[in-house]
């Protein structure tokens, strides 16, 4: 952890939240890949703290892992320094579907919570009233969620959690399910609220994977690397609310946010002698389709070299969609990434500009070489005599580096590739890659 | 508030839906009184077939069937809510499912009857029970699964919470895991109910050790006018039986389905939601509003009772390993527990004969099963090409689909005596015209089905069809068959099982003192349930219930994946 920190709402330091050694792995194998290894950190009172990551990183489980959701296999999580054994008594979440009950009335959703606490009907009335007002949604009460727009049911979602008046919320991805503007509104009000004396709550976790929400909301940044899951950086925003996205302070800070997570300097640290053969299981293919792949190409080869973060914004892509775009160009040696700009190799430039028989030659060149699990199915059915291999030989020589899951979307992204490359086929009726029948005659020819 | 119910009229719908209750609170005290009178099962009961006595009949059939359902309903909260939360439970439950709906309903018949009458020596309810048992054991296994399933596929987030808010076993059920399996419950009790006249027409006249034990009802009624030869009053019954059927369907099934679209777990209104005459009757009504307060005052001393008395499940998150001793210790104690009574019940089977009792059943066995597959072959040429029909005009399958529910829930064993004069008449052997028997019931789930699926079709496929101009046969082969599949193969597995469980009563048929008898295993089972010679009857039933999983299993089970998995959008 690079960065100390200091809170806006300065005073004397309290954590609500501590995570200590958590290592989180779904299934009961030990030697299941772990979704989340050793994170630690604590949430203070007063912070509004943003996990941000990648798909994959684990974010949602580690905010599921604090609400006591989900057990940790290792580590524990405590709450004002007692260790969790159930839900935690002082959070309260919002979802990013909402989570409403769509057979309740708005009224009814919000007083569920005090329920089940046992409070009585009539204060359960006046308590969610008060719930309802602060989010403004009074005049709703009595509607299903259905008739409402997604910003309102997100605001009962908000209500439904700050009506049992927890220290701590948390929220994941709260925004991601709204309109671009509707989501503008409801993070401005939040954080209207958040400065306000009347709100309850006393700090905010914030699971998110759009870099510019994380900058505008939270007062820390923590980005969870991937595979497996773990904090790689630590970032403290100091810019005063509310804060201005095209401020130059807040443009430095999406660049270093995205030259963080493409450069992986905590990776790097952490494994000094990366492994020196790639393997499927050391390189694993980034989640890019080919047409997404050639199409952010194209674009590169016009406009040059290009920082990541105003890629993103001319393209409204988020990072979730252009990372895994880079990283493949990347991979396959089409492009380079320094400090969070990206420049197309000549291969690339290439790849970019050739008429679509000679792209999928030069792509299939590539992933031979660089992509190790395209290399490897192209390979065992080289040396296969029937040509064909079913998918669950491959999914169990990946097995032992990724869950099911993900062995299964390495494996889609692989036959995306090879299919284009004409490097293979796969069969959907046997389940079964079938090495590409004119590839293999030409080698029988002897021509490369 | 109260300002408001005062300031309302009293209005005729007011009256109307007022009187109704009345009427069903009416009904049920007389009908249920009669149920106790003392009554000697040696003594031959007669129904009184004077046309005046069929509306008591109705209601008297009409009232075993709700007591059925009742009965269905609470076995599918306890047995599912059991089996979804307790994983060795589940283990056992869910397989002890799929036999128990395979095993043919009204070969037990005969055995429950003799249960029931020994619990209760001298009375009828002994005789009651049994017809409600058999309609239970028709319906209850489809409730069952569809309620497990909602339980088990509750999205994750509600789920998550429901634990963050801490709500007690007894909030979480009507809050949650009730609403969200509701409309799954009110599908499944339509068509359960709709299968369930089948059998509940049958059990009220059943004949057990050359006895014949009858119950007053529509069935019955309709028995002895076919004993009498008088198909003037087998019509009577026929037409109250529709009436009743249709009733039923008026009444509760629509509304019921029609309400329980809140209950979708989807955040948008579908456009054309199902609607009922009846249901906007009600809610207009000023009773809705009126219970809804009364629930509101009762409701919570109840909820505080339930928290109390089922408790609020550990919020620890359950670990995912168990342990290895404690699933050895319950799978030994249950292999053992099951290998004792399957011990004893063959012991018992093959005490007189040996093994070989086995061979009659299996041979004849096979050859119901060639007359089930015949059945299902006619049954798909003609049907899936007149149900694409009907489900391609909007227009005609907005009229047929309720239409061809009603069929499918008609009782076909009323039509047999209709079927049974033909063969007399033509001279027809019932080895063959069993088929057709056996089909009156089965055939209309394949009907409806295709109905559904082909009204499924996305238009802009079919446009794009018309575009680039595939028509006759190529049509069929690209679009329609493909499209119309995963819904037929959901049809045929409904039918073939029906179809078998038909046998039963369509290979022994009686028409005016004569029988016709066709060689099968369900004239053997009902045979030998006339007979009361256990010994066959239970070898019968092992033997059919062995036939509908082993088909199931082979056969259906992998048509369905694969359906799943290449056809289904």
């Amino acid at each position: 952890m690079a960065e100390g920190t200091t809170t806006p709402h300065a005073g004397p330091v309290e954590s609500l939240i501590e995570v200590i050694g958590l290592t989180k792995r779904f299934g009961s194998a030990a030697d299941t890949p772990p979704v989340l290894e050793d994170v630690s950190f604590a949430v203070r009172a007063g912070e509004v703290v943003a996990l941000l990551g990648k798909s994959g990183s684990g974010k949602s489980t580690l905010l599921r892992c604090m609400a006591g959701l989900l057990a940790p296999s290792a580590g524990e999580v405590r709450y004002r320094g007692e260790r969790l054994t159930g839900t935690n008594p002082g959070t309260a979440m919002v979802f990013q579907t909402f989570a409403l009950l769509p057979w309740l009335t708005v009224r009814q959703n919000v007083e569920l919570g005090l329920e089940a606490k046992g409070v009585s009907a009539a204060d359960r009335r006046v308590l969610a009233e008060e719930a309802i007002d602060l989010v403004g949604l009074d005049g709703f009460e009595d509607a299903y969620p259905k008739e409402l727009s997604g910003g309102m049911r997100q605001r009962v979602g908000f209500a439904r959690a700050l009506v049992v008046t927890p220290e701590v919320l948390l929220m994941d991805e709260p925004f991601s399910g709204l309109d671009v503007l509707t989501a503008e509104n409801l993070r401005g009000e939040l954080m209207e609220l958040w400065e306000s004396d009347e709100f309850p709550i006393r700090a905010i976790v914030l699971v998110t994977h759009n870099i510019d929400e994380a900058i505008l909301l939270a007062d820390r940044v923590l980005i969870l690397g991937s595979s497996p899951g773990r904090i790689v950086f630590e970032l403290s925003i100091g810019l005063a609310r509310p804060r201005d996205r095209d401020g130059a302070e807040f443009r430095a800070l999406v660049e270093q946010i995205y030259s963080v997570m493409t450069g992986r300097p905590a990776d790097v640290a952490v494994r000094p002698a990366a492994a020196p053969v790639a393997t499927p299981g050391t390189h694993p293919l980034p989640y890019a389709s080919v047409d997404a792949l050639s199409g952010f190409a194209e674009i590169l080869a016009t406009s040059g070299p290009e920082s990541l973060g105003e890629l993103a914004t001319d393209l409204r892509l988020d990072f979730r969609d252009l990372l895994p775009l880079v990283e493949a160009l990347t991979l396959l040696g089409f492009a380079d990434v320094a400090d969070g700009r990206v420049t197309l190799s000549a291969e690339g430039r290439d790849f970019a500009s050739a008429d679509i028989q000679m792209s999928k030659q030069i792509f299939a060149r590539a992933a031979i070489e660089r992509a190790p699990l395209v290399g490897l199915i192209v390979g065992a059915l080289e040396k296969t005599p029937s040509r064909a291999l079913r998918w669950g030989f491959f999914a169990d020589v990946l097995g032992g580096s990724f869950d099911e899951a993900e062995t299964d979307r390495q494996l889609d992204i692989a036959t995306d590739w090879g299919r284009y490359a004409e490097l293979f086929a796969y069969d959907a009726d046997h389940d079964e890659f079938v090495a590409d029948p004119d590839r293999a005659a030409a080698q029988v020819a002897g021509v490369p | 508030m109260p300002s408001l119910s005062l300031r309302r009229r009293f209005s005729l719908v007011d009256l109307v839906v007022g009187l109704f209750v009345l009427v069903v609170l009416y009904t049920i005290v007389v009908v249920g009184k009669d149920t106790t009178l003392s009554f000697t099962p040696t003594e031959v009961t007669t129904v009184d077939t004077s046309p005046a006595r069929l509306p008591y009949y109705a209601a008297r059939t009409l009232l075993r069937m709700f007591v059925a359902l009742g009965a269905s309903y609470l076995f599918t909260f306890v047995y599912a809510y059991i089996a979804a939360h307790n994983r060795h439970a589940e283990r056992l439950m869910i397989p002890a499912l799929d036999i128990l709906q395979s095993v043919p309903v009204l070969g037990f018949l005969a055995i429950t009857v003799t249960g029931f009458l020994a619990l209760f020596p001298g009375s009828y309810i002994g005789l009651e029970l049994a017809a409600i048992f058999a309609i239970f054991t028709s319906q209850v296994w489809n409730l069952t699964f569809s309620f497990f399933e909602s339980l088990t596929n509750q999205p994750s987030e509600l789920d998550e919470a429901a634990r963050m808010m801490g709500l007690s076993r007894w909030r979480r059920f009507w809050r949650l895991d009730l609403p969200h399996g509701a409309i799954g419950l009110v599908w499944n009790g339509m068509m359960s109910m709709g299968g369930g006249w089948f059998f509940l027409v049958a059990a009220e006249a059943i004949s057990v050790s050359n006895r014949t034990y009858t119950l007053p009802g529509i069935g019955s009624y309709a028995g002895a006018a076919i004993d009498a030869g008088d198909l003037g009053k087998v019509g009577l019954a026929v037409a109250t039986m529709a009436v009743l059927v249709l009733a039923v369907n008026f009444v509760l099934w629509q509304p019921l389905v029609a309400w329980s679209e809140k209950f979708k777990n989807e955040q948008t209104d579908s456009a054309n939601a199902p609607r009922s005459l009846v249901l906007d009757l009600v809610r207009r009504s000023g009773w809705s509003r009126g219970t809804g307060r009364v629930r509101s005052r009762i409701g919570e001393p109840i909820d505080r009772l339930g928290d109390r008395l089922f408790g609020t499940p550990s919020t620890a998150p359950g670990s995912a390993v168990a342990g290895r001793t404690g699933d050895i210790a319950f799978w030994t104690i249950t292999t053992a527990v099951i290998g004792y009574g399957a011990w004893r019940l063959f012991g018992y089977i093959v005490e007189i004969e040996g093994w070989a009792v086995f061979w009659p059943p299996l041979w004849q066995g096979a050859i119901t099963f060639a007359r089930v597959v015949v059945l299902m072959i006619v049954a798909t040429v003609v049907w899936v090409p007149i149900g694409v029909a009907i489900g391609s005009d909007p227009r005609t399958s907005r009229i047929a689909q309720p239409l061809i529910q009603v069929l499918a829930s008609f009782p076909a064993n009323f039509l047999f005596p209709f079927a049974t004069w033909v063969l007399l008449r033509t001279g027809i052997s019932l080895d063959i015209g069993g088929i057709a028997l056996m089909a009156l019931g089965a055939q209309w789930y394949i009907l409806f089905n295709v109905v559904a699926g082909a009204q499924a079709i996305p238009n802009d496929l079919k446009e794009a069809m018309d575009d680039i101009n595939v028509h006759g046969w190529q049509r069929w082969r690209r679009l329609t068959l493909p499209a119309i599949l995963p819904h037929y193969v959901t049809g045929a597995i409904t039918a073939s099982g029906g179809a078998w469980n038909a046998s039963i009563i369509a290979e022994v048929v009686t028409y005016g003192g004569t029988t016709l008898t066709a060689t099968g295993l369900g004239a053997y089972i009902s045979g030998a349930a006339q007979e009361g010679d256990y010994h066959h009857l239970l070898a019968g039933i092992t033997v059919m219930a062995l036939y509908v999983v082993a088909i199931n299993r082979l056969f259906w089970r992998r048509v369905y994946l694969l359906v799943e998995s290449r056809y289904a959008r």
